[in-house]
Parts: structure tokens; sequence; C-alpha cells
């Protein structure tokens, strides 16, 4: 790879943004680079990484998933009932993860189907999920204190959090669905140009509801992830969680419009989002400032893929 | 021969001999009221570009939607070598070697020429691309047309109007084609360009491929085309060998909609 090229990489620029980030984190602080930090870190951002993966995919097909926190705390309280209801934790964790998916279907069928935009299709998903996750629970949060859960929350495995081992497995394989596979460049596909697509006889409407779905499914993994760290099921649990995990995928890099974008740079996006936060905690800046300091990241992060964008 | 009658005695020594590769037959589409095509013919000769004319509304796109599996008939049926074949969907003219090459330049400006040539039908294993392979034959598909580009990993929205049509025929001829529509596709593109696209079309005749050329430019057509069929109103005007007629002529039937009677000037030639 030569030098121009890397310049244009934008992997290369976020992944300089982080590191400057923390360098100029761990110089103002002593505790910043510190192990119990990093462990805390890591475990802030995993839920949140998680998201971002799904998020980024259907971001790059050209959609947007609003419904992702409400299908966690769905998947939450699926998994909180039948494990009060004495239902085994194992089969718990794979029923969670199934009401995650189908959420999901739900909304890759009413948007191909009824041909309703993600944005509509999605903001309407967000309130039937809470909905249901209310309804099912009664409003009551059940305590998870199976053993399972526990390990998944808050065990470590060779020094490192589990949650962490979560998030890496993740990416891993997204990323070799996107980049490797051929689901993945349909996805580029239909993100680019979605006519082109269905005329060069693409399955978009069968690659949608997948889209879909595996955003639920995440939304699902996260929700065991959350399970365990909490050791409760609150039904009103990672609200407006969703537009973090947009917010992640943006300051990535990933393009809003679709078709382009590295999946790896959604972690880096929920990374530095999760490095503003604890960062200025540790430096004692009142947490009001972190959120205006979010937004200005966001907007900053797509002004420069503008002028990127301009430049090609 | 199922050509209008018109002009049969001149015509006959001028067609092919050969059957031809695509026949459309008693072709008609009505949306609800409106009658698009009323009883329309078509067929194509391996190795001869047809000009499709009329003006906006006559029929020509409805026409060819149906062939390229976009759009069904009413009534009629199309015969490929011969045989009935049923079109549905795009896919199934793809899997009857018919190919349409869009005006609009159908390719997805994010991905690279390889991701392109090959949308929808990737070389791949498990669900793995292959994506050295893609490139390999793409480099292949395109030296055999004599296209250069620049770089098999850059996205063709950096390329050239002329550039990205290439990759769309390259694209469109790849697949065992035998068949080829191409509608309207030097109407994006600068001079130049229209002639490579030109010149790419000569050679895919040569190869003998069957091509059905849409376009409103009268001058590319009668420089261009072996045979043109009008359409006017959604019904077959004339079917002929293109010098048959002057430019004016042509012309005038595109718009009357009636065929010219045999011109004098044109008979003492």
């Amino acid at each position: 790879m030569d030098i121009s090229k890397l310049k244009s990489n934008s992997i290369v620029w976020i992944v300089l943004v982080a590191a400057l980030m923390a360098v100029v984190l761990s110089l103002l602080s002593p505790f910043f680079m510190t192990v119990g930090n990093m462990t805390n870190l890591s475990k802030q951002v995993s839920i949140v990484a998680i998201l971002a993966a799904g998020q980024a995919v259907v971001i790059i097909s050209g959609g947007i998933d609003l419904s992702v926190g409400s299908v966690l705390a769905l998947s939450a309280v699926v998994i909180g009932t039948l494990i009060k209801m004495d239902v085994d934790p194992t089969l718990a964790l794979f029923a969670g993860l199934l009401a995650g998916t189908l959420a999901g279907t739900v909304n890759g069928l009413v948007i191909t189907r009824a041909k309703i935009p993600p944005f509509i299709a999605t903001l309407g998903m967000l309130g039937i999920a809470r909905g249901l996750a209310l309804v099912i629970t009664g409003g009551v949060s059940h305590p998870v204190l199976s053993p399972l859960f526990l390990f998944i929350g808050n065990a470590k495995w060779l020094g490192l959090p589990i949650p962490l081992y979560f998030v890496v497995v993740t990416y891993l394989i997204v990323a070799i669905i996107m980049h490797k596979m051929v689901f993945g460049r349909h996805v580029y596909a239909i993100g680019g140009n979605e006519r082109v697509a269905r005329l060069q006889g693409i399955p978009v409407d069968l690659q949608k509801v997948k889209i879909y779905a595996l955003s639920g499914f995440l939304a699902a993994l996260a929700a065991v992830v959350m399970t365990g760290r909490l050791a409760a099921t609150p039904p009103s649990v990672a609200q407006a969680i969703e537009l973090q995990a947009i917010a992640a995928v943006i300051i990535g890099g990933i393009s809003f419009v679709g078709g382009r974008g590295v999946i790896i740079t959604a972690l880096i996006g929920a990374l530095i989002m999760a490095m503003i936060t604890n960062g200025l905690n540790i430096l004692g800046i009142s947490s009001f400032y972190q959120q205006v300091l979010i937004g200005v990241v966001i907007i900053v992060a797509v002004w420069l893929d503008n002028l990127k964008s301009s430049n090609r | 021969m199922r050509v209008r009658p018109l002009f049969a005695n001149q015509g006959e020594d001028i067609m092919p001999k050969t059957e031809p590769l695509v026949e459309m037959r008693h072709i008609s589409r009505n949306f609800g009221g409106l009658q698009a095509l009323t009883n329309v013919n078509l067929e194509v000769y391996p190795g001869e570009v047809l000009g499709l004319l009329g003006h906006n509304g006559a029929g020509k796109s409805t026409l060819i939607k149906i062939l390229a599996g976009a759009d069904t008939a009413n009534e009629g049926a199309i015969f490929i070598n011969g045989h009935e074949a049923h079109i549905r969907n795009p896919n199934d003219a793809r899997a009857h070697g018919i190919e349409t090459i869009y005006q609009e330049l159908a390719l997805c400006g994010n991905l690279d020429a390889p991701a392109n040539l090959y949308m929808g039908r990737e070389i791949s294993k498990w669900g793995f691309l292959d994506k050295k392979a893609m490139k390999a034959e793409t480099a292949k598909a395109l030296s055999r047309l004599n296209i250069r580009i620049k770089s098999f990993d850059t996205e063709v929205e950096s390329m050239s109007g002329g550039q990205r049509q290439a990759i769309s025929i390259g694209r469109a001829v790849h697949f065992d084609t035998k068949i080829l529509i191409m509608d309207e596709p030097t109407a994006a593109l600068g001079m130049e360009e229209s002639k490579m696209v030109m010149e790419l079309t000569t050679e895919l005749k040569k190869q003998g491929i069957g091509i059905i050329w849409i376009s409103h430019d009268i001058y590319e057509v009668y420089n261009f085309t072996d045979r043109i069929s009008i359409l006017h109103g959604g019904e077959n005007v004339v079917t002929a060998p293109t010098k048959d007629f002057t430019e004016d002529e042509i012309v005038s039937m595109i718009i009357s909609g009636r065929p010219v009677e045999r011109s004098a000037a044109k008979q003492e030639v």
C-alpha cells in the first residue's frame, strides 16, 4: 500500500484520532491508562460497540435501525422472565437471542413487504418492542443471579473482561461477512444503488430481511451482556442507546448515505465516544459537557467525511 | 420471413438467411385502459444491429422491457432460437442470454469494476467471494473488448462516462450473451465516448451477437444500424434494412406513423 492510498484510507485516520485521544487523556490524568480504568472502559463500550456493528451493516445498506435499544430491552426481558419461571439459563439465553432476531426479521419484512421506509418501520418497532417489554413484565425488573450471566457480565479470562470477547468475536464475524462474503458484497451494492442491485439480479428484499434480522440478533447479543452486567432485566433499560450506536457508526466514518465504510471503524467510533465520556469523568468535567462534546464530534466527523468525498 | 411484406422483394436479398436469434410474435400489452402495444412483431438476427425507433410513448421501452423480463406481455410469445421462451423476470431473460444496457449507466458507483461485472452472480465458494478469480476474469473480459481501465481497485464512480459504459458492456457480454438490448447507450456520453461505445458494439456484432439499438439520434441510427423497426402508437410501422430509406424518410415515418412510398431519389441510386 503506497502513501497516497494510506492518506485516503479512512481506517488510518480514525485510528490516529483514537490513539491521539488516548495519549492526550493519559497525559492529562494518571488514572486513565490504569488496568482498572481500561477494564471499566471496555465494559462501558461493549454494549454500544455490539449494537454499532449491526447498525453499521444497516447503514451501509442505506437504511437505519432505530429499534435496537427497544429490541435489546425486549430480549433482556424475555431472558429475565424465563429465568424467573425456572427455565434453564442457557435456554433462556437462546430464547432471548431468538426474540431479538425475530423482532429484526419483522423490521425487515415490514420494510420490504409493506414498502415502509426503514426510519418509520424501525421507529414503529422502537415503540412496539419497548411496549411489549413493559407488558410482559408489568414494568417490573427481574433479578438474574444465574452463574452463567454473572460470568458473562463480571468474569475475566486471560485478564480481560468477558464482554470484551463478545465485542471482538462480533466484529470479527461481522467484518468477515461484510468484507469477504457474497452477502456483504450485496449489502454494499444495495447501499450504493438499490435499483441497479435489483436489475443485476441481487435478491434485494431477501438480503434486507437478513440485514435487519442480523441487527436484531446483535441487539439481543448486547442484551445478554447487559443482563450479565446488571444482574437484572429492567424493561426500561437501554433507552436512546440506538442514538449512541448510530453516533459510533458515523464517528467511525461510515457514510450515512450508504454503500461505503469499513466495519471495524464502528468499533473505533464507539471507543472514541466511550473515551470522551470516561475521560471527562476522570477529569471531573460535568457530564453535561460530555453530551455537547459528543454532538460536536458527530458533526465534525461528517464534515470531514464530506471534505473527503468532494476531493474524490 | 415475418417482415412486413411492404418491401419484401427488395428486402429479401439483403436479409440474413439465417434463423432469427429472437422473435417476438404478436405482442400486446395494455396497462388498464391504455393500450401500449398492439400485435407487435420483432426479430433479431445474429450479428446485426437492429435500430428500434419511435418517439416517446411509441412503445419501444415497453417492448424491450418485455424482452428483458422487466415487464410481461398480455398476449403474444417470444421465441429464442426457434423455441418458445417464457420470460417472467430479469433472471429468466439472462438465462436465455438476453442482456440489457441502460441509458443511465447501471453500475454501482461505490464498487470497483470486478464487483460491478459480477454483481448478482459473484464467483464464490461456501458464500465466500473469490475476489482474485473475479479480478482475473474481469481483466480478461475487458481486454478481449480492448477496454482499458486504470485500476481494478478504484470505484467506478471516479471513472469517465465512457469507461463506465464500457464496463456495462463488458458485463453484459461476459455471460454468454446472445442478444444485447442497448437502450440509448450513448445518450449520457460525449462524442468521443459515443464513438468508443459504437466501436465496441461493432466488435460484439462480429462475435455474432444480435443487438437491439434504441436511439433518438437519427444520424447515429442511420449510419450504425443494419435494419430498423419503427413503432408508432404501439404498432409496427415498418421493418426493413436501414439503407432502404433516406434519413428524412425515417424521420417522417417516426413522426407520421405511416410507411413512406419508396422515394424516386433512392431508386435511382
